[in-house]
């Protein structure tokens, strides 16, 4: 009954985002297309795990869609928009007939588009391919529930009524727009990642999530590098997960981490799919942080951490991608490799208004500072990265610093 | 589907209009933009507008008649024209937005059109 259960919404997820696409394609209508399938979704929960898993779950459910829409279209004595393709499609697949085409990579195209507000982008996602609602998306990006419901009306209204176009990108236009898909699921596997240092957090899941939209995506795409880059980088940070944490749940950094708790098998797909990527000879942003992830897991089987190549990857992801995050991480590995002067140097470079807020940056200030002996504007810089930590445990480990004069590392 | 694209310019770019050096250029980069649009057969209207030196305003504000000079907001750009096109979606329409020649000096605005009202009932 549970293993009924837990197959039925598995494959229901899976056929949600699949039909949602199917159904929108056409009409651009979403919201009528994601209302038909709940009714749906919600039948199947309660007929399949008593009778098992129709052998054509899609078809099964484009059924309980169409059934519902008729219904939905008898009591408003309107034929919804949405109506002639669950129709023409239901001709063309019997509950065993073939497979439908995946159109989810078109709704992912429309839910990044440029036209829609790049906030509401990777909560778009998560709704229409995943299924999420809107309390959970809400609670990943600190949006009360109802706000984030309003967004991702608006957001639908917008691509109906502004007649957003259900395709792929022309070729020219590919790798600016695939950029834009990859960055929402990589905003979704950050908004993750943060809600694990709240072990209270609901939107935890979303690392799962994001990783689900980064196979998929990988697997629609098989000639894109980049979008296997994004999936081997999430797949090492992933692996490092339960390293993260000691048992009294204190911040453990990268250098310091217990490499028997990381998880071989997902460090050893994500090796596969970056070197898969790089037979396609193309520099890309995700790629260049999945090798930068891929030099510190060599750290226990090499037993040291291998700087040069690291400052060889951060070097190439700044000059292409000169974002805070990326110069701040050079900074970084500078001052690990004993290059504390030339850290300060890039750190003195970044536009200071802009840093001003980046607790990255202040660990790392205080880090360079400390290394060329100017102590007192050490311990300034690293109370200035306490006061922007809101995470107890990362603050109690940023605190011990002050104390402390071996060389550290951020996780 | 249709789309209009509202069409702003700055002052400067008004001035050209009626300047004998740099009007020739500045019509000719807009002729060529409608004359593109036209060969596609994508215009349903479109007109280009004076200047906004002959923007008038008018309210009425409890019954009462208010008229102003100038345009209804003091900004940098202004509406310097607009086209109504028929292309199948807003992807295309952006496509033609970006080849007007406002678009790489000022903005151009697309908006969708209302589809035609249903009849009233009764």
């Amino acid at each position: 009954m549970d293993l009924a259960r837990r197959t039925a919404e598995r494959v229901a997820r899976d056929s949600y985002g699949r039909l949602v696409a199917i159904l929108s394609a056409r009409t651009r209508d979403i919201a009528s297309a994601e209302d038909a399938l709940a009714e749906a979704l919600l039948s199947a929960l309660r007929t399949w795990p008593d009778r098992g898993v129709p052998a054509n779950p899609d078809g099964w459910l484009l059924t309980a869609a169409r059934n519902t829409m008729k219904n939905a279209a008898r009591h408003d004595g309107v034929t919804r928009a949405a109506l002639p393709d669950l129709l023409a499609l239901r001709e063309n697949a019997s509950e065993d007939g073939p497979a439908f085409p995946d159109e989810r990579l078109k709704l992912l195209f429309v839910c990044a588009h440029p036209a829609i507000d790049e906030g509401v982008r990777t909560p778009l996602m998560l709704q229409t391919i995943l299924g999420l609602d809107a309390a959970l998306i809400g609670a990943a990006f600190l949006v009360p529930p109802a706000t984030m419901g309003q967004r991702l009306v608006r957001a639908k209204a917008k691509i109906r009524d502004a007649g957003l176009r259900f395709a792929l990108p022309s070729l020219d236009e590919m790798s600016d727009r695939l950029a834009e898909v990859l960055d929402a699921v990589y905003a979704a596997y950050g908004a993750g990642w943060d809600a694990h240092d709240q072990p209270a957090s609901s939107a935890r899941g979303l690392t799962d999530e994001a990783i689900y939209l980064g196979r998929l995506i990988a697997s629609l795409m098989p000639g894109q590098p980049e979008a296997a880059g994004l999936l081997a980088l999430m797949l090492y940070c992933e692996a490092r997960r339960d390293a993260r944490r000691d048992a009294s749940g204190a911040f453990v950094p990268l250098d310091r981490q217990d490499a028997s708790l990381w998880r071989r098998d997902l460090i050893i797909e994500a090796e596969g799919l970056l070197t898969a990527a790089s037979r396609f000879g193309q520099f890309g942003r995700y790629q260049c942080l999945a090798a930068i992830q891929s030099v510190h897991v060599q750290r226990p089987l090499t037993g040291r951490t291998h700087h040069d190549a690291l400052l060889t990857l951060y070097r190439m992801l700044v000059e292409r991608y000169p974002a805070i995050g990326a110069r701040v991480g050079l900074a970084a590995v500078l001052v690990e490799a004993g290059r504390g002067r030339e850290a300060l140097r890039e750190l003195d470079d970044l536009d200071q208004a802009s840093v001003e807020d980046y607790q990255p940056y202040w660990v790392t200030r205080a880090r360079a500072l400390h290394a060329v002996c100017e102590t007192g504007a050490s311990r300034a810089a690293l109370a200035t990265a306490i006061d922007l930590t809101q995470d107890e445990p990362t603050r109690a480990f940023i605190r011990s610093l002050l104390n402390h004069s071996a060389p550290y590392a951020p996780g | 589907m249709q789309y209009m694209l509202l069409l702003n310019e700055p002052e400067a770019e008004f001035a050209k209009r009626n300047d004998p050096e740099q009007a020739p250029a500045y019509w000719g980069g807009w002729n060529a933009f409608i004359g593109a649009m036209a060969q596609a057969g994508i215009i349903v209207k479109g007109d280009g507008l004076q200047g906004p030196h002959t923007a008038t305003t008018v309210k009425v504000r409890d019954g009462k008649r208010l008229v102003q000079d100038g345009p209804f907001a003091d900004s940098k750009e202004q509406l310097g024209g607009y086209f109504v096109i028929e292309v199948p979606d807003l992807d295309t329409a952006l496509d033609w937005a970006a080849r007007a020649p406002s678009a790489s000096y000022a903005c151009v605005e697309v908006r969708p059109v209302l589809p035609p009202m249903a009849p009233p009932a009764g």
